[in-house]
């Protein structure tokens, strides 16, 4: 099968045989599991538990907080014995709120059950039961499987990538799943297709250094439209962007999601637990990550438990704290060091190096940079490194921004390549973060000065309605004086003859502010007309909502309905009322 | 258990800048060895005497702005310089032109801007260029090649041409001679086959001119073997002797008395091939884009083109770098690739994507 060469890129040593040399294993029970609420892009999941609460392996513990947040459950039975801020694996350190369970050590099971009848469920049920499992893209992002898998029905999918790349060097959880899981990913990826509505094209892309999972994949694709398509192996061929190009030599607009382009690419580890979730009821309580470096004695991939901490996994791999020189979850391209083991294993975390010196030693001191354009040459996105760097020592965001600093993936392969050794990335990073924090500024700022002129105009505004009543009130004085002049029987009486003129100002007044039946008639028109075309939008909505929605939403939208159809009627009420009144008058 | 933080990625090539000058250092041997063959120890004197200058230079610069003086010697950088320098001078040209030359490079063109990667002209280039206005004598005397001497007349040995260099000691008569560019320029009036004919430099030489065609295969040997360890891209080189060669042919004019000259000439005498693989594909002042190098590299050939014919200086190299480091930041501005995503190249100075 055809596919694109992408620009750039580097070839790395891959070091994946290392790990490859024994099967998948299972590490013994940890003591205690440490379950970050937040291991997912979106807002953080909300504890449903209590301290001391027994739950089994597969209990919900945590409920999902709005759309793009999914639910956590306890990876084995035992105990709540914590729910607080504790460390997590984030390149800043930061605390962040876990639960924390105290293992029973019987690991048992809740009852669990999967579809009876995958191939008759709607992909609605489908795409529920993956949201309720807390599947989220397990290829790093963390974005929450169940709505990528809901692009709506104004982006019909006509492709389906299955990311089993795994161009990092090092990895090979992919790699060792697919070897050993190949019939179960298979299903999983039927799954997605049908909640997909059976697209087209399903590929699976995966680098020319995976023989024995290409060989693995082959036999259960027969007959099932998906082809295992593999290219020349390329640092980084697997970043979403990148592997569709491969694939199909199609770019993702800037700013866009694959799906404006009718495509959707999932990681084949999220292929698997969706079969999981959706065949056997289980929810994504572990994962395969690779525990690889040369400071281990054993290399090879683990079934995780998610919330195992890293140091049990060291513990369990004969680890050299002494000859490591740096402790990373990820690969050596993308992965973020670690500055303590004691940090959970998530559901984003394909693996944990732990180098000797002599695989990756301390980097050098950075030297001048020399602009030799190695950086481009490397850049897979075609950015000018060099100059962002330029600019990024500068500070100067318009520069940044023309030269297309957020369209850089981060892949790395640009400090890799640096002869001068220069953190290319670290600075990068820096300056997207001071660009969107100027941004924020700027809104914030705009948003004050603008409050601040409405302000003003309002305060003028007053200013001036006060002005024209009391222009009007004087107006009208002068012309009950000058009615009074002209009458002068009665301005004999003085007092009797003001107060009769107030009273018929006040008259004036009050018939000019009367409207005329005509007028009141249009109104009420114009308010049936603008209640029907709400209806109307109301009903459509709904209409188009259709079975992507969930119940909740269905719910929203017919309420909707039935509120505007309400209105509908109280000013048709309304109309017929005051009909009626007029005509009477004229009868009378 | 602690570890150190460290930013990503965490490998790296096993390339470093101090690799890579001294991989130029190593192909510009066949260039030094052709000179070496065909005009004698000079421009060897030349490239040691400007290195030690250049180092000391260098060094004393680094240690009065209070930098680390080694980590910075170590890259190789002002060797580069120097060497560079010492190649494009005459051999057997004065001491004091050679210092006078490299402390101009090193401490005005490089260090005063602010040292290696900061310097928005050719540190060498600019050297030169101070040379070649301030002593047009001394700058404009080549030596005769080997295979043009007079009979019983040999190039000066080692020893003897450092008693030229240091000691004033005036050549034999008949070492020094013009260069091909120079008496093609000069010989006014002549058709170009009768120049070719009358002229030893022309008639006896295959392709150029004597002794200085074979220096411009040696540059251009090495600066293949920079271009095949990627060392820089084909862009700059290809479209500067593109340029060249293309500017030749069109103002060929069948080789009247007027005739700038022909292709091969251009491409295959004086500073060509060395402009091409060693002075214009220095990255620091060069553009940066691919598409940028191409116009740059193309300014560069049709600049030394107009100034070798219709100028009053022979060769012209560098000037035109000079002249194309001015440009480059010009270039770079307009010459931005067009990124993954985007349907158009963009420009650095606009402010919002159109």
């Amino acid at each position: 099968m055809k596919t694109w060469v992408t620009p750039g890129g580097v070839h790395p040593p891959e070091n994946k045989h290392q790990s490859l040399t024994m099967p998948i294993a299972t590490l013994p029970l940890p003591e205690k599991l440490l379950i970050p609420l937040s291991q997912h892009i979106g807002t953080p999941a909300v504890p449903c538990v209590e301290v001391g609460k027994k739950v089994l392996k597969g209990q919900k513990i945590a409920e999902a907080n709005g759309p793009l947040s999914v639910p956590m459950h306890a990876p084995t039975s035992g105990i709540i014995s914590a729910i607080e801020h504790r460390p997590i694996a984030h390149s800043s350190g930061m605390l962040a709120p876990c639960i924390e369970i105290t293992s029973d050590g019987r690991d048992k099971w809740k009852k669990h059950d999967g579809f009876e009848d995958v191939e008759n469920a709607t992909p609605a049920a489908l795409v529920k039961a993956i949201g309720e499992a807390g599947i989220a893209g397990m290829g790093g992002a963390g974005f929450p499987s169940a709505i990528k898998l809901s692009p709506g029905y104004q982006r019909p999918i006509h492709t389906l990538i299955v990311n089993a790349t795994e161009c990092e060097p090092y990895i090979t959880a992919d790699d060792s799943a697919i070897r050993e899981r190949a019939a179960e990913i298979i299903e999983g990826i039927g799954i997605l297709s049908h909640i997909l509505g059976n697209p087209s094209n399903i590929m699976i892309g995966i680098e020319d250094n995976k023989p024995e999972a290409i060989a693995a994949l082959e036999p259960h694709v027969v007959d099932t439209g998906i082809s295992v398509v593999s290219f020349p192996t390329k640092y980084p061929s697997g970043g979403e962007k990148q592997l569709i190009y491969i694939l199909t030599g199609k770019e993702i607009p800037s700013g866009d999601l694959p799906a404006d382009i009718g495509m959707v690419c999932v990681n084949i580890g999220t292929t698997y637990a969706v079969k999981r979730a959706i065949v056997d009821g289980e929810p994504l309580i572990s994962r395969v990550t690779t525990m690889t470096g040369d400071a281990c004695g054993i290399n090879r991939n683990y079934e995780t438990l998610i919330g195992t901490s890293v140091s049990h996994m060291l513990a369990n791999s004969e680890f050299n704290q002494d000859g490591c020189s740096r402790l990373v979850m990820g690969g050596p391209m993308m992965g973020f060091s670690l500055t303590s083991a004691d940090v959970p294993i998530v559901k984003t975390t394909n693996c944990i190096l732990a180098p000797s010196y002599e695989e990756i030693p301390e980097d050098d001191p950075a030297q001048p940079c020399i602009r030799c354009g190695m950086c481009a040459e490397a850049c897979p996105v075609s950015l000018l490194p060099q100059q962002l760097f330029w600019y990024s020592q500068a500070d100067d965001h318009e520069r940044l921004e023309a030269h297309n600093l957020f369209d850089c993936i981060e892949c790395g392969a640009c400090s890799y390549v640096c002869p001068s050794n220069i953190p290319l990335v670290q600075h990068y990073r820096h300056s997207k973060g001071e660009i969107q924090k100027a941004r924020a500024e700027k809104v914030r700022s705009d948003h004050a000065r603008e409050r601040f002129e409405f302000h003003q105009q309002r305060i003028e505004q007053a200013e001036k309605d006060k002005e024209a009543k009391r222009a009007a009130r004087r107006e009208a004085a002068e012309q009950a004086k000058a009615k009074a002049a002209a009458s002068p029987d009665k301005s004999a009486s003085t007092a009797g003859g003001g107060a009769a003129d107030i009273i018929a100002a006040a008259q004036a007044r009050a018939a000019a502010k009367k409207v005329s039946p005509e007028q009141q008639q249009a109104k009420f028109e114009r308010s049936i007309a603008g209640a029907e075309m709400r209806l109307q939008m109301a009903e459509e909505k709904l209409a188009d909502a259709g079975e992507g929605q969930t119940d909740e939403q269905n719910n929203i939208l017919t309420a909707a309905v039935e509120g505007a159809r309400q209105k509908l009627e109280q000013a048709k009420g309304r109309l017929a009322e005051h009909i009626k009144q007029h005509n009477g008058e004229q009868v009378d | 258990m602690a570890f150190k933080q460290i930013s990503s990625p965490h490998a790296h090539a096993s390339q470093n800048t101090a690799k890579v000058m001294q991989l130029v250092l190593w192909a510009t041997i066949p260039g030094l060895i052709a000179l070496t063959i065909h005009f004698g120890w000079g421009s060897l004197i030349n490239v040691v005497l400007a290195t030690v200058t250049a180092v000391i230079a260098e060094a004393f610069i680094i240690k009065l702005r209070g930098r680390p003086v080694a980590f910075y010697l170590k890259d190789y950088s002002a060797v580069l310089t120097a060497v560079l320098l010492g190649l494009a001078l005459p051999p057997l040209a004065p001491w004091w032109v050679v210092v006078v030359g490299t402390l101009f490079s090193i401490v005005i063109a490089k260090q005063l801007y602010g040292g290696l990667g900061y310097n928005p002209f050719n540190p060498a280039m600019v050297g030169y260029v101070v040379l070649l206005i301030s002593f047009p004598i001394q700058m404009t005397t080549w030596v005769t090649p080997l295979a043009l001497l007079p009979d019983g007349i040999s190039h000066p040995g080692l020893i003897e041409s450092v008693q030229i260099v240091f000691g004033g000691l005036n050549p034999t008569d008949g070492v020094t001679g013009a260069t091909p560019l120079d008496s093609f320029k000069y010989a006014d009036g002549l058709l170009v086959d009768q120049i070719y004919a009358q002229n030893p430099l022309f008639s006896q030489a295959t392709i150029a001119g004597v002794g200085w065609e074979w220096v411009n295969i040696g540059f251009l040997i090495g600066g293949l073997i920079l271009l095949a360890s990627r060392i820089f891209t084909w862009h700059g080189p290809v479209a500067m002797l593109a340029a060249i060669a293309l500017m030749s042919i069109l103002f060929w004019d069948g080789g009247s008395s007027d005739s700038p000259g022909s292709p091969l000439m251009h491409l295959f005498s004086g500073a060509t091939m060395m402009g091409a693989f060693f002075i214009m594909t220095d990255p620091v002042s060069s553009a940066v884009s691919n598409r940028g190098r191409l116009i740059y590299g193309a300014l560069i050939g049709v600049l030394v083109y107009i100034i070798r014919a219709w100028g009053t200086y022979p060769d012209a190299v560098a000037f035109a770098v000079l002249l194309a480091n001015f440009a480059a930041p010009f270039i770079d501005n307009y010459t931005l690739p067009r990124t993954y995503g985007h349907t158009d190249r963009r420009r650095a100075t606009e402010k919002e994507e159109d």
